[in-house]
């Protein structure tokens, strides 16, 4: 057998050949197409900037298809493979499983995307992301998106393929890690959206070269969604995973307790994949109690899991911090963290930014009836820049300040301009999520070429904040693009040109050692934190997280039985 | 280290829980278990409800009833291309089509009064979005939506598209009357 492991030197990671080739491969196609994704997102933002308007209707709505389809499901499902192989062969330490088939799934995926691509340049199918039938598209825009899915759904067997040879080969003692259970359970989401996406894809393709009569509306949007909504749970397993790799890496932060944080990505499988239902709560044709059920995800146990991550991964790293010493206040813990690390400062902003945004806005625009004022407004955007934007993309940006390096054996270029990427990223992107919320609260329209209705043959203006709403959104979206351009090139630079750190790999181990289980902690969490509260800090933001929440969730209400009656 | 390495205690759901942790759960599946109970008691005390009442319509079904309706009630025409402003009476079904890209027809309603308000689509998807309420529905093609409303308050407001719907879906834009 030929050797095919190699440990690097600086993390103690070990790396198997074909993993780490997979790994890079995907990582960086993935970067391409969120570098591609981002400028068709500035060219939204500055159509959408009232007095810029830069695109004419056309180009606007065909850039806007192409930033909704690249973003949202290229960039990241490409960067989730890579997620997956790592939480696998490297972290488990083990050969990745058919890496032939890895690269079988790596070029469905390239070559769907690029046939989506094409489709969408040809100019026949700007129809949006959500190609809401009985639009059409052209029918290379529904195949490319169907073998992007089967480049997909290989990865994930892959993944779970890997987890086997894992346990059969013992290379690991004990269960699996908190991260690789994170990344099943991404795993397992994943295969929920992209059978849904099959679901509805397949006869929705059938339908564009004429072999189906019709696809009805409401069950295509009923099934999409199923793939559109669940395809964006993925990525909440996967960041919330990165997030506790990102504890464990820069603070040797250990989970506050298996059994809760294991227990929360049980509720992700069990319940956050009914959000279908988010889309569908002003439709016609779906009953009151399906809705109700579909949109808390059961009782809202999807969101009681991520309002426990929401502690424990912050809480994990305030433990780890307060046993270093850094135990006095309720927040020196956070004072002292390593702000100029990008590792962190990404990660902790995505944690936030994910939570205060993205999180609050997401449940309460999900309440049935609130959702009369929110449904298909700019809200809509500005809740998912929230989650997607700065949730998910900055916790893997934040990973790739680790890994690259790590992955191409090269130093990070510019570590000076690093360690500001995630601020401009992150509030760029935050400040854009506020101001759309804003001008959709004001009624500003998604998807909308121009908010003053030249050609209309009635008029209406949308209020002046409204305007203002919209240019600041465009100004943010410069400051988030400058942020999203940096670390598109401290990554190309670092692979092309980033000094090569230590010795050329050399791939030695036939079968690395065996992954040992964590030492147990010496003296369990006794003598930190204050009372009998180990993380206090963690908490009393935890509080303020609740407190604002419950008091927008009752704002909303009120405004809500302010409005017309219906029934 | 121990999220990146296999859990120190192969069973791990014996690892004990910190209170902070058991705390935090208690207040946070309390608001969960609030905003569920939420929504269905906001049917029961609330005003501000879709009761879910939909139907199958063909299109030219429902152009048909329209056409009646405008026939019927029409006050008087509005804009170069004479589009109905139909006052119907308090009480009754009132019929509004979306088309590429066109609200048909104008709709002039009483305040206080309350209609049955039917939606739907001849082609593709819209959105109805009714400003500066900001309170916005999705219509389909193939099912007829009824809403039960009462307009609280006069005016003139703007009715906006917000579902994507073409080339020309930014002028995709009307008027609803609200009169005392």
């Amino acid at each position: 057998m030929k050797p095919l492991f190699r440990t690097c030197p600086k993390s103690g990671l070990v790396l198997h050949r074909d993993a780490e080739n997979l790994i890079k491969a995907n990582a960086v196609a993935a970067v391409v197409f969120l570098a591609v994704g981002g400028l068709l997102g500035l060219l939204v933002a500055l159509t959408r900037w009232p007095s810029v308007h830069l695109l004419d209707a056309q180009r606007f709505y065909q850039v806007l298809t192409g930033h909704g389809v690249v973003t949202l499901l290229v960039w990241v499902i490409f960067f989730e493979i890579a997620v997956l192989y790592f939480c696998s062969a490297v972290l488990l330490r083990c050969r990745l499983a058919a890496p032939k088939w890895g690269w079988t799934a790596f070029a469905l995926m390239l070559g769907g995307a690029a046939i989506a691509a094409v489709a969408i340049v040809l100019g026949g199918s700007s129809v949006m992301m959500t190609s809401y039938v009985p639009m059409p598209a052209s029918p290379l825009f529904y195949l490319g998106l169907i073998l992007f899915a089967v480049g997909a759904l290989i990865g994930c067997f892959i993944f779970l393929a890997t987890l086997v040879v894992a346990r059969d080969e013992r290379t690991y003692e004990g269960s699996i890690p908190l991260v690789t259970f994170g990344a099943l359970t991404a795993c397992i989401i994943a295969i929920f959206t992209i059978a849904s996406g099959a679901i509805i894809l397949i006869p929705t393709f059938l339908w564009s070269v004429g072999y189906i009569s019709e696809v009805d509306p409401l069950m295509y949007r009923v099934v999409w969604w199923a793939m559109g909504h669940s395809s964006q749970q993925i990525n909440v397993a996967a960041h919330v995973s990165v997030w506790y790799a990102i504890a464990a890496i820069v603070f040797g932060a250990r989970p506050m307790s298996e059994k809760v944080s294991r227990g929360a990505f049980v509720l992700y499988i069990l319940f956050i994949n009914l959000a279908s239902a988010h889309h569908l709560l002003v439709d016609p044709g779906v009953g009151t109690e399906w809705k109700i059920f579909n949109t808390s995800y059961a009782m809202y146990l999807a969101v009681l899991a991520s309002l426990v991550h929401g502690l424990t991964v912050p809480g994990s790293i305030e433990i780890a911090q307060r046993r270093k010493g850094l135990n006095r206040g309720l927040f020196e813990w956070l004072r002292k963290a390593p702000w100029g690390n990008p590792v962190f400062s990404g990660m902790f902003l995505s944690l936030v930014g994910f939570g205060f945004i993205g999180g609050i806005s997401g449940v309460v625009m999900g309440v049935e009836q609130i959702n009369f004022l929110v449904h298909n407004t700019l809200y809509v955007p500005g809740h998912f820049h929230g989650t997607v934007a700065l949730g998910t993309t900055l916790a893997f940006m934040a990973l790739s300040f680790w890994l690259v390096p790590i992955l191409f054996r090269r130093e990070l270029i510019w570590p000076g301009l690093a360690r500001w990427q995630p601020w401009l990223f992150g509030v760029g992107t935050a400040l854009q999520a506020f101001f759309l919320m804003g001008a959709g609260t004001l009624g500003v329209s998604r998807r909308h070429w121009d908010i003053a209705f030249t050609d209309a043959l009635f008029d209406w203006a949308y209020s002046g904040l409204a305007y203002t709403m919209m240019a600041l959104n465009g100004m943010s979206a410069l400051m988030a693009v400058a942020g999203g351009l940096l670390f598109v090139l401290i990554m190309v630079g670092t692979i092309l040109w980033g000094r090569p750190s230590g010795a050329p790999a050399e791939y030695k181990a036939e079968r690395p050692a065996t992954l040992m289980p964590a030492a147990p902690e010496a003296r369990g969490h006794a003598g930190i934190g204050i009372g009998r509260l180990v993380a206090p800090g963690t908490f009393a933001l935890a509080m303020f997280l609740l407190v604002i929440f419950v008091v927008y969730y009752v704002i909303n209400y009120a405004y809500l039985a302010s409005l017309w009656k219906i029934s | 280290m121990s999220s990146i390495l296999p859990p120190a205690e192969k069973i791990w759901w014996k690892q004990p829980v910190d209170s902070v942790e058991m705390i935090w759960i208690g207040f946070a599946l309390t608001w969960c278990l609030i905003m569920f109970f939420a929504m269905p008691l906001w049917h029961v005390y609330g005003e501000q409800n879709y009761s879910g009442e939909a139907y199958n319509v063909l299109p030219d079904q429902y152009q048909a009833r329209v056409e009646q309706m405008v026939q019927a009630h029409t006050v008087r025409h509005e804009s170069d291309q004479q589009i109905p402003v139909v006052r119907p009476p308090a009480g009754s079904d009132v019929y509004l089509l979306a088309r590429l890209w066109q609200w048909y027809p104008i709709l002039e309603l009483q305040k206080g009064q309350t209609y049955r308000l039917h939606l739907s689509s001849l082609d593709w998807q819209h959105g109805f979005s009714l400003q500066p309420l900001n309170v916005n529905v999705q219509v389909l093609p193939g099912y007829d939506m009824v809403l039960t409303v009462t307009p609280t308050e006069s005016g003139e407001f703007g009715l906006v598209c917000n579902e994507y719907c073409g080339i020309m879906h930014h002028t995709m834009l009307s008027k609803l009357y609200v009169v005392d």
